[in-house]
């Protein structure tokens, strides 16, 4: 089963690189971006056929490796 | 005195390591991320670098490598841990330290010498130092330290900021924030501050004609509250 998982920095968290993204843009003509924020995408393939559980599993990687709590939030989709 | 640094894959500035503490007395090992126990040691070093190519995040899949049971269970008896650069981001993924070290504020990578402040000499680090402010060498990416207002709290009451960047004379204002580091921060310690964590390379500063001569007083002294 494949689960998805994006994780993002928490609100209030400086993120240099979505700033210099936005910027890009806003100098590419896209002049109306206000804010960007930069976020990892990840998909994970788990040998489990039962959802919650495969879930719950991710959830524990999020957890312990995938996100790092102290700057970023995830979401399992 | 016995030390041991560890090497990953992606570790760089493990050599210089081992010549700086040999240089001032440490009888070094060099010990393989692979390895599941460390040789007996009065300190332990995890180097600067870019461990694991710094994917995911810096020091992130390097915290999770087998030494480091062997690492934390060492540190939480009160044996001494010393992080430099991406030793420091490794000991903050680890959970040993508080925070995260994120990108530098312009994105920029630094490579210069600093002047760092130190903050508390109630230590085995810095106890005896001959100079409050060293010239010391940084090279990263990312040293931008990060931690919520509660934890910085808890930083501050417990004397836990170890060195901070200024300018010669001591002084610490944005300006000489090369990073964009909250409170100018450039190495932390643990709750009992034997394990400590810093962006700048005190190996690099042991040559009075290749460098300066900071980090000889760091090792020298080290070495000697150790013995």
């Amino acid at each position: 089963m494949k689960i998805k998982v994006i994780v993002t920095l928490k609100n209030g968290v400086l993120d240099p690189q979505g700033k210099a993204i936005q910027q890009t843009l806003n100098g590419m003509s896209f002049s109306n971006v206000e804010e960007v924020r930069q976020g990892k995408f990840f998909e994970i393939n788990v040998d489990e056929n039962n959802e919650t559980k495969a879930k719950a599993q991710v959830e524990e990687m999020c957890k312990k490796l995938l996100a790092n709590l102290v700057i970023e939030d995830y979401k399992i989709i | 005195m016995k030390s041991s640094v560890i090497i990953f894959p992606g570790s760089n500035c493990d050599r210089d390591m081992d010549v700086a503490l040999k240089k001032f007395g440490f009888k070094n090992k060099m010990v393989w991320h692979n390895d599941q126990s460390i040789p007996k040691s009065d300190l332990i070093v995890l180097p600067g670098g870019f461990s694991y190519g710094d994917y995911l995040r810096c020091g992130s899949i390097a915290s999770k490598s087998k030494i480091i049971k062997s690492v934390i269970d060492f540190a939480n008896s009160g044996g001494l841990v010393l992080g430099i650069c991406n030793g420091f981001q490794i000991l903050t993924e680890t959970g040993l330290l508080p925070g995260i070290l994120q990108h530098n504020k312009y994105l920029n990578f630094i490579c210069k010498n600093v002047f760092i402040k130190v903050k508390n000499k109630n230590n085995k680090y810095f106890k005896n130092i001959k100079k409050e402010i060293l010239e010391l060498h940084i090279a990263h990416n990312e040293g931008n330290f990060f931690c919520n207002e509660k934890e910085l709290k808890i930083l501050e009451d417990n004397n836990q900021i170890a060195v901070t960047y200024c300018d010669s004379d001591g002084l610490e204002n944005d300006e000489n924030n090369p990073n964009g580091t909250i409170k100018n921060i450039a190495g932390i310690f643990n709750k009992s501050k034997n394990v400590l964590g810093m962006m700048p390379h005190p190996e690099r500063m042991i040559d009075k004609y290749l460098s300066g001569e900071d980090g000889s007083l760091f090792f020298e002294n080290l070495l000697g509250n150790l013995k």
